[in-house]
C-alpha cells in the first residue's frame, strides 16, 4: 500500500514542475502522532479542542497563577504583559496592548494558552481549564456577563473589539516608492541640531572596548 | 560609559614637528636611546613555552578580548527567559558573526535538546505527513548560504528619540552567519503540497512551541531547515539541532528547535504575529505580517562604545549594511549631520540578503562630528531618517525601526547617540 502511494506521490511531483522527485526519506507521521503535536488553533476556529468552561473557574486557576505576573485584574505586573484594560490607548503616547485593547482574534489567547500556559509548566492545563481561563480573560476585558461559559460551540462567534484594525503589509505602496528617491549629496542643508541624546543612566555600563 | 580617559592625542606642537621631519602625521616623538621596552625588552612570550596543542580542545578568544560579550538590559523586560541580548557590533569585524556571540531572543529559554529524541514533522494539507529524524534530514540535498538575521525589535527603544547610548544595544539584534541546511522545498515535495496549501505554520519544541505562519510562496523560494552555523552544529541557544532560515525576513519567523511544520489554507494569527510582531500606527491601526526587514545601515566604528582614541588624523570609519530585499551596492556616509555625504567603499562578500561591510577613510581635523551612513539596496530603496518613517508610522510601532543612526563625535574623539534635525 505504501509503495503504491509512494508511485502515486511520485507521479503527482513529476506533474509539479519546480519541485524536486521525492526522495522517499522518512517515514509517514501516524493519526496520534500528528494528534499530539497538531496543537495549534486558528481564528475560524479549525483545531479547537472539544471543551467547555466557565469565569468562576477561569477566575479560580487565574488567581492561583496567572495573576502573580498579569495582576489581580490582569492589568500587568511590572514588565509582564497586560491582559486587560487599555482600551483607548492605541493612540496615546504608552499604548496598552491588552486582549480588550488589541489582540485581533481570540484564538490567538486560546492558541497560547494551551501551547505554553503555565509558563514554566506548559501543557498541563485540562480542555476546560483552558476554556475557562478564556473565558474568564474575556469577563476581565468586560466583554461576557460572569455567568458566561465558553465553549468550542461558541468560540467562532465571539470577535475582539480590535479585529478590524489589522491590514496587511502596505508598505509596497505606502513606503517603497516614497523611499527609492535619488537622495541629495551635498548642500543638502543650510544647518543641522541635535534634538535628542542617548541616555547614559539607562545603558548598561563595560561594554566600552 | 560616564567616565573615560581622555584619548592620547599628540598637542598641536608635537604633531606638527612630527609632520614636519617625518613628513606624515601620527608618528609619536621619542628621545633618543629609549626605544620601545616592546621591542628592546624580551617579553616572556618570547622566552617560555606556551600551552600545547592538548590544552585548548575548544578554542576561546584572548583573555584581553574578555570584554566582547553579548549583553542584555535588564530593565527591558519582565524576566532572563522571555528576553534578548545583544551582539556586541562595534567590537566585530567583517561580516560574519562568531557563533558565541550571535544574539540571542527566547520566548521560554533555551530548550536543551538530546537531538536523538528529536524529530520533524510535516503535515496538514500534503499527499503524505511525514516524520523525518535528523539522519533522514543529512540524506537531502544541502546548500551552505549566508544570510543576516535582524529582530524586527532591533532599534526599537529608539522610536520615540535617541535612547540606548550604545551601538550594542540601539542595532545588536542583529547576526549574520553561514547556515548549512536542506532547501524547505526539498522537504516539502517530499511530502507532497497540495493546490489548497497556501501557509506554513513553523513550531519550535521550545515551552512556548514558538510559531509563526510562513507564504508558502516564501518556503519554496529561499527558505531551509539548517543544522549548522559557521561549520559546527547549531548552538543550543540557537535552535540545536534545527532552526529554519527565512532570509531577509523577521527573526521571530526563524523558528529555532524546529520540530513541526504544517500545510494550511490560511495563516494561524499566533501570538507572535498578532500581540506582538504586529507594527501599531499613529492612526491606531496596526501592520501585520511586516515580514521583510527594509535596508539599514549603521556605523560601528566609531561608536559610543569604539570612541576615537588616537586623536585627529588618518581614521578607518566602518560599519554594516543590510537589506531583506536583496544586496547593498552603496552605503553614502556624512560627517556633517547630513549637509553633504560621500560614498563608502564597500567590502567583504555582500551577497544576498547578508551583512555587507562599508569603510570611509579620511583625516579627521579633530573637530566634531555628526556621523550617519545610508543605505541604498538593490532595490533602489534608500534608508529613510527617522523622522521620515514616522511621518508614516508614527513612533509607537516598535519594530522595524530602518531610521539612518546618527553619532556625534567631540572634540576628544568621544561618542554618543543622538537625533538631529
Amino acid at each position: 500500500m505504501l509503495r503504491l502511494l509512494n508511485a502515486l506521490f511520485l507521479l503527482a511531483c513529476m506533474a509539479s514542475p519546480g519541485l524536486a522527485d521525492p526522495l522517499g526519506l522518512g517515514r509517514v507521521a501516524d493519526a496520534d502522532e500528528i494528534a499530539a503535536w497538531d496543537i495549534d488553533i486558528r481564528p475560524d476556529g479549525l483545531g479547537l479542542p472539544v471543551g467547555q468552561g466557565d469565569v468562576a473557574l477561569g477566575e479560580e486557576l487565574f488567581n492561583d497563577v496567572c495573576a502573580a505576573c498579569h495582576g489581580d485584574f490582569g492589568e500587568g505586573l511590572g514588565l509582564y504583559p497586560s491582559l486587560a484594560g487599555g482600551e483607548d490607548t492605541l493612540t496615546q503616547p504608552r499604548p496598552v496592548k491588552s486582549i480588550g485593547s488589541f489582540v485581533p482574534y481570540l484564538s490567538t489567547i486560546f492558541d497560547f494558552i494551551h501551547r505554553a500556559k503555565p509558563f514554566g509548566d506548559a501543557q498541563s492545563y485540562s480542555t476546560d481549564e483552558e476554556y475557562a481561563l478564556v473565558a474568564y480573560l474575556l469577563y476581565l476585558n468586560d466583554l461576557v456577563d460572569e455567568d458566561f461559559i465558553l465553549s468550542q460551540g461558541n468560540f467562532p462567534d465571539i470577535h475582539l473589539p480590535n479585529e478590524a484594525a489589522f491590514f496587511s503589509d502596505d508598505r509596497t505602496v505606502t513606503e517603497l516608492p516614497v523611499f527609492s528617491a535619488d537622495p541629495c549629496m551635498a548642500d543638502c542643508k543650510s544647518s543641522v541640531e541635535i534634538v535628542s541624546r542617548g541616555l547614559a543612566d539607562i545603558t548598561p555600563e563595560g561594554a566600552e572596548n | 560609559m560616564s567616565e573615560r580617559d581622555t584619548p592620547n592625542k599628540p598637542s598641536r606642537r608635537s604633531f606638527l614637528k612630527g609632520a614636519a621631519t617625518a613628513g606624515a602625521a601620527g608618528l609619536t616623538a621619542k628621545t633618543a636611546n629609549a626605544g620601545d621596552p616592546a621591542i628592546t625588552e624580551l617579553q616572556p612570550w618570547m622566552i617560555t613555552r606556551g600551552d600545547g596543542v592538548a590544552s585548548r580542545p575548544y578554542g576561546y578568544p584572548a583573555p584581553q578580548e574578555a570584554n566582547v560579550i553579548r549583553r542584555n538590559i535588564d530593565w527591558l523586560t519582565a524576566d532572563d527567559i522571555s528576553s534578548v541580548n545583544f551582539t556586541p557590533i562595534h567590537a566585530l569585524n567583517g561580516t560574519i558573526t562568531p557563533n558565541g556571540l550571535c544574539f540571542e531572543r527566547h520566548h521560554g529559554g533555551i530548550a536543551e535538546i538530546d537531538p536523538a529524541q528529536h524529530r520533524l514533522m510535516i503535515h496538514g494539507l500534503v499527499d503524505r505527513p511525514l516524520v523525518f529524524t535528523l539522519e533522514d534530514l543529512m540524506r537531502f540535498p544541502r546548500e551552505d548560504r549566508v544570510h543576516f538575521l535582524e529582530c524586527a525589535a532591533n532599534s526599537g527603544m529608539e522610536w520615540r528619540g535617541a535612547q540606548m547610548n550604545a551601538a550594542q544595544f540601539t542595532h545588536g539584534m542583529i547576526h549574520n552567519v553561514m547556515y548549512t541546511g536542506v532547501p524547505l522545498r526539498h522537504l516539502l515535495a517530499e511530502a507532497g503540497v497540495k493546490t489548497a496549501g497556501k501557509w506554513l505554520l513553523a513550531e519550535g519544541a521550545d515551552a512556548v512551541k514558538m510559531a509563526r505562519s510562513i507564504p508558502l510562496e516564501k518556503a519554496l523560494d529561499d527558505c531551509m531547515v539548517a543544522f549548522a552555523m559557521n561549520g559546527e552544529a547549531l548552538r543550543p541557544e540557537q535552535g540545536y539541532p534545527l532552526r529554519l532560515v527565512v532570509p531577509g525576513w523577521e527573526g521571530a519567523m526563524w523558528v529555532k528547535w524546529l520540530r513541526r511544520l504544517e500545510v494550511g489554507d490560511a495563516p494561524w494569527h499566533m501570538r507572535e504575529e498578532a500581540s506582538r510582531y504586529t507594527d501599531l500606527l499613529a492612526d491606531g491601526r496596526s501592520r501585520r505580517f511586516t515580514f521583510e526587514m527594509d535596508a539599514k545601515s549603521v556605523i560601528t566604528s566609531p561608536a559610543p562604545e569604539s570612541p576615537i582614541t588616537h586623536g585627529s588624523g588618518p581614521l578607518v570609519l566602518s560599519g554594516l549594511a543590510w537589506s531583506g530585499r536583496g544586496t547593498i551596492p552603496r552605503v553614502d556616509i556624512t560627517l556633517d549631520g547630513g549637509i553633504n555625504w560621500h560614498k563608502a567603499r564597500m567590502s567583504g562578500m555582500g551577497s544576498d540578503k547578508a551583512l555587507h561591510r562599508f569603510y570611509y577613510e579620511f583625516n579627521w581635523d579633530g573637530r566634531p562630528m555628526l556621523l550617519q551612513s545610508r543605505a541604498h539596496d538593490s532595490t533602489g530603496y534608500v534608508q529613510p531618517t527617522k523622522d521620515a518613517l514616522r511621518a508614516i508610522r508614527g513612533s509607537a510601532s516598535v519594530y522595524h525601526n530602518n531610521g539612518i543612526q546618527t553619532w556625534a563625535v567631540d572634540q576628544n574623539g568621544g561618542v554618543s547617540n543622538v537625533e538631529i534635525t
